[in-house]
């Protein structure tokens, strides 16, 4: 009766235990070394097999984890906590434990014109296969929502405008929609990626955007002006730009040079938008959030808290390295604070936007003097910093090499400029003696704030004087109109030869010679040429020479590490133009020490630029050049010619403060635009380029 | 020797695994998504259905037949074929890493597959020799990859079809599946 029930139990357990052996003996002899950490970091995945992470499997996603090609924020499913368990395995940095997010880079807009009507199934890469899809535009999103299938997380779905938006809640950064889309238009990227992302020749860029020195994506801030989303036009802006209410204000804009409109129209008002949303942020009282990486506990000294080490500071601080900058100045803000007069940046504004950038956990140190208190070499010998950057401007007037400019009453710009700044906001008790009689040389922005600046001091009478003619001047059309409105009398085509003092050796004559215009020189504009005999002498008791300015580099004489930094014969410091990286690997340049006296926008470009590059340098990778870089180029099929079709709409004026007021008062003299206005601006971009420009239907 | 061609054409086409037997769907719908895991799929299941074969049928005639046990034929067979997957996985980790590289995640996978399991009983069932036991899983899992691989180049031509949303992905693949066992049906009188 028992028998068959044991042979029955004998038997399965005959087969359980060899099979049991086998496997214990094949565990022996087939045993392959496998890196102990494989398993204690998939004990921290979710262990759902979901392949949302793109492996197959939670053990194959472990296994790429430990041999470095995937980060420790593999796991979509388990998060945060995971990734940082993760890396505690891995012994990494947790920075690189940064979630990434899905981001539509096509803007969408009015849809283009189709070339061809289209029958067949709803699917980008059907439809891409087709001579890349219907549209006219080649470049745009093709609106079929392939990405929208493709996500497991319903994180996307079809906008009002036709093309996929993002919901940044649900995103889980698997990049499904990333492989999705046959257009490379939905990308995912960290933070990081997107803030270190440069002009690319295969960009889709509207010629503004590729002529912005800082790179902002302008088309896409002024269509979130158009929808009434003004905080994510700041955030916009923020990706790319720090400084925006200075920006906004003080900007020469060479993008509305470049834009479409102007063509037929007269260009979009871009910097004024800008001003108009940086405005609103500081206007709502409430600061917006900005955030930052993990921490890296890379630390980087930043020289200088002019535009480009506070540009690059902020950028290296939401990468998450720790930043401390040096300036020799009591406060933040470099050449903007002290070169820039209040009338045209008020203080306030300034200090508010400089205290949003340190309220992200960045040092400042005011007062030190580099090459004086500290050296290069202290900082990174004694203080130990992993890199260092050096904005340390362009704040050293060139000499006029004339006689007598040295006499009582004899400034030179920024000299001028900085001592009554200071004086003003009561970083200085010396106060600048103004003449009755003031004549300024130059025709930069400098002179400008200078004759600006000494109107509203109450000089009788301000006058400039300059060699070429009006049409040559450098400063902004702006300035020099609002300079005109104020009463400042030009002197054109008047070369200074000396300057003539009185017995107690203060200055009471300007002598100068009359010239005409020759030949066109290297620069393009045409030489002036002396008239002989045309001296000619004018009564004056101030004279401020304001003819350029450069880097002073006396600071590399008390340095021994970086004797050897290399300066070009301009004496700005000469650093591979696209990494900005020197001739010393740990320091950086950039802004007016690395390119000469330039605009705010540059400095801040240069500083993002450099920041990309230590970025690389901190993470022992190689600093290389942005690969198909755009820097300073056009793509040229995108400057299309033609914008016929247009209705034309009056650009927006610029709302001044009358003249009579604003020649009696330090107040800002330019006005913010209107909500209304604002709107209506943005209403005139055609959105060229990045999507489809569609002549017909356009928001005209 | 004709009777092989018969007993292969009769595995492949006429009682295909898939589509006329109806055992393995959970890998048929599960891998057919994409060309490249429905191959990598067919090749595991024609590796490990030959290996289980051979073994099951030798469990089966030299250990059940014997000791009168035929009854456990089911709880035996599992057991050896779940031992069998692990030993082989092991085995080609070792000793040809590429192979276990290219098979990947779907190994594993197979320990759960009916397809491997029906195909050793069916083995059974119909009395084979050794050797038509083992072309015939062979053929079994070929059939299997012709289906899996005709399946998932179905497939990728759905997701480019307007389908209602009613009846995307699985339904669509469910209705797709009926449609081809049907077409398999024409196979029905050859042998």
């Amino acid at each position: 009766m028992l028998e068959p029930v044991f042979i029955s139990v004998m038997a399965l357990m005959g087969i359980g235990a060899t099979c049991g052996l086998v496997l214990s003996v094949a565990s022996k002899v087939f045993y392959v070394y496998e890196d102990p950490r494989i398993a204690e970091v998939e004990y921290f995945l979710s262990g759902a097999n979901c392949g949302g992470c793109g492996y197959a499997g939670c053990s194959a996603a472990a296994v790429a984890v430990v041999n470095g090609q995937a980060p420790p924020s593999v796991c979509i499913v388990a998060g945060m906590e995971s990734a940082v368990a993760v890396a505690g395995v891995m012994g990494v940095d947790p920075g690189s434990a940064e979630p990434l997010m899905s981001k539509n880079e096509c803007t969408g807009g009015d849809r283009a014109d189709n070339q061809f009507l289209y029958n067949g199934v709803n699917s980008c890469q059907a439809l891409s296969a087709l001579y890349g899809g219907q549209r006219i535009c080649s470049i745009g999103c093709l609106g079929q929502g392939d990405c929208i299938a493709a996500c497991k997380f319903n994180a996307v779905h079809m906008g009002p405008n036709g093309f996929p938006v993002v919901d940044e809640t649900k995103c889980v950064g698997c990049g499904a929609c990333e492989k999705a889309c046959p257009k490379n238009i939905i990308r995912v990227r960290t933070m990081s990626e997107r803030l270190l992302h440069f002009n690319q020749e295969d960009d889709a860029l509207a010629p503004c955007q590729q002529t912005c020195p800082a790179e902002i994506d302008i088309p896409r801030y002024i269509r979130q002006i158009k929808e009434g989303d003004y905080e994510g036009a700041v955030y916009t802006i923020r990706e790319r730009n720090p400084l925006l209410l200075t920006c906004g204000r003080v900007c020469p804009h060479p993008c509305e040079d470049m834009c479409r409109r102007g063509i037929e129209d007269e260009a979009v008002s871009i910097n004024q938008l800008k001003r108009f949303v940086a405005d609103y942020e500081m206007n709502s009282g409430r600061r917006l959030p900005i955030p930052c990486a993990p921490e890296t506990g890379k630390r980087v000294a930043v020289i200088g808290g002019g535009p480009a080490g506070l540009s690059c500071a902020y950028f290296l601080r939401r990468l998450g390295h720790s930043i401390k900058i040096y300036d020799m100045m009591p406060k933040l803000g470099g050449m903007t604070r002290y070169g820039i007069p209040e009338y045209r940046l008020p203080k306030e504004v300034l200090q508010w936007e400089t205290d949003g950038i340190l309220n992200l956990g960045i040092e400042f140190q005011g007062n030190v003097r580099l090459g004086i208190d500290y050296t290069v070499d202290s900082l990174k010998n004694e203080e130990g910093y992993d890199a260092i950057f050096m904005g340390v401007g362009a704040w050293k007037d060139y000499k006029l090499r004339a006689e007598g400019e040295d006499l009582k009453g004899c400034f030179t710009g920024i000299d001028f400029l900085t001592r009554f700044a200071s004086h003003q906001q009561g970083d200085s008790p010396d106060d600048v003696p103004v003449g009755k009689k003031c004549v300024v040389i130059g025709g930069g922005n400098t002179a400008i704030d200078c004759v600006r600046t000494l109107v509203r001091l109450g000089a009788d009478e301000v006058s400039i004087v300059y060699r070429r003619t009006r049409k040559e001047m450098p400063a902004n059309m702006v300035e020099i109109e609002a300079a005109e409105h104020e009463g400042v009398q030009f002197h054109f085509l008047a070369a200074p030869v000396k300057a003539i003092g009185d017995d107690q050796g203060h200055v009471k004559q300007l002598e100068y010679l009359k010239m005409e215009l020759g030949e066109p020189d290297a620069s393009g504009r045409r030489r002036p040429v002396p008239i002989e005999g045309s001296e000619t002498l004018m009564d004056i008791d101030m004279l401020i020479t304001a003819i350029g300015q450069g880097p002073d580099v006396s600071f590399l004489e008390k340095e021994a590490a970086i004797k050897d930094l290399e300066i070009t014969r301009w004496s700005t410091i000469d650093a591979n133009p696209e990494t900005l990286q020197t001739n010393i690997p740990y320091v950086f340049a950039a802004g007016d020490a690395q390119t000469g006296a330039s605009l705010v926008v540059e400095a801040i470009g240069g500083g993002r630029r450099a920041a990309r590059a230590i970025h690389l340098y901190l993470n022992d990778e190689d600093v290389t050049p942005i690969p198909k870089s755009l820097r300073k180029k056009h793509i040229p099929e995108s400057l299309f010619e033609s914008v016929d079709g247009i209705i034309l709409i009056k650009r927006t004026p610029m709302p001044e403060m009358p003249v009579a007021e604003r020649i009696k008062t330090f107040e800002e003299a330019d006005l913010v635009i209107s909500e209304t206005d604002a709107g209506r601006e943005s209403n005139r971009c055609l959105n060229c380029c990045r999507i489809c420009y569609d002549k017909d239907s356009c928001a005209a | 020797m004709g009777d092989y061609i018969v007993l292969i054409i009769s595995c492949i086409f006429v009682n295909n695994i898939l589509l006329a037997q109806f055992l393995g769907n959970c890998p048929f719908f599960g891998t057919s998504k994409k060309m490249e895991t429905a191959v990598g799929m067919a090749m595991a299941v024609i590796f490990v259905l030959v290996m289980a074969g051979a073994i099951t049928w030798m469990i089966y005639n030299y250990l059940l037949v014997p000791l009168e046990l035929t009854y456990l034929r089911t709880i035996a067979f599992i057991l050896v074929i779940a031992s069998l997957v692990q030993f082989v996985e092991m085995f080609l980790k070792k000793s040809i890493p590429a192979l276990y590289a290219g098979l990947g995640i779907f190994l594993p996978l197979i320990t759960t597959n009916c397809a491997v399991f029906g195909a050793c009983v069916i083995n059974i069932d119909k009395e084979y020799s050794f050797l038509q036991a083992l072309v015939a899983s062979f053929s079994y899992a070929a059939g299997f990859g012709l289906a899996l691989i005709l399946f998932a180049g179905l497939r990728e031509r759905i997701l480019l079809a307007r389908v209602p949303s009613p009846l995307q992905d699985t339904s669509i693949a469910l209705v797709t599946a009926g449609i081809v066992s049907l077409s398999f049906y024409a196979f029905k009188g050859m042998v």
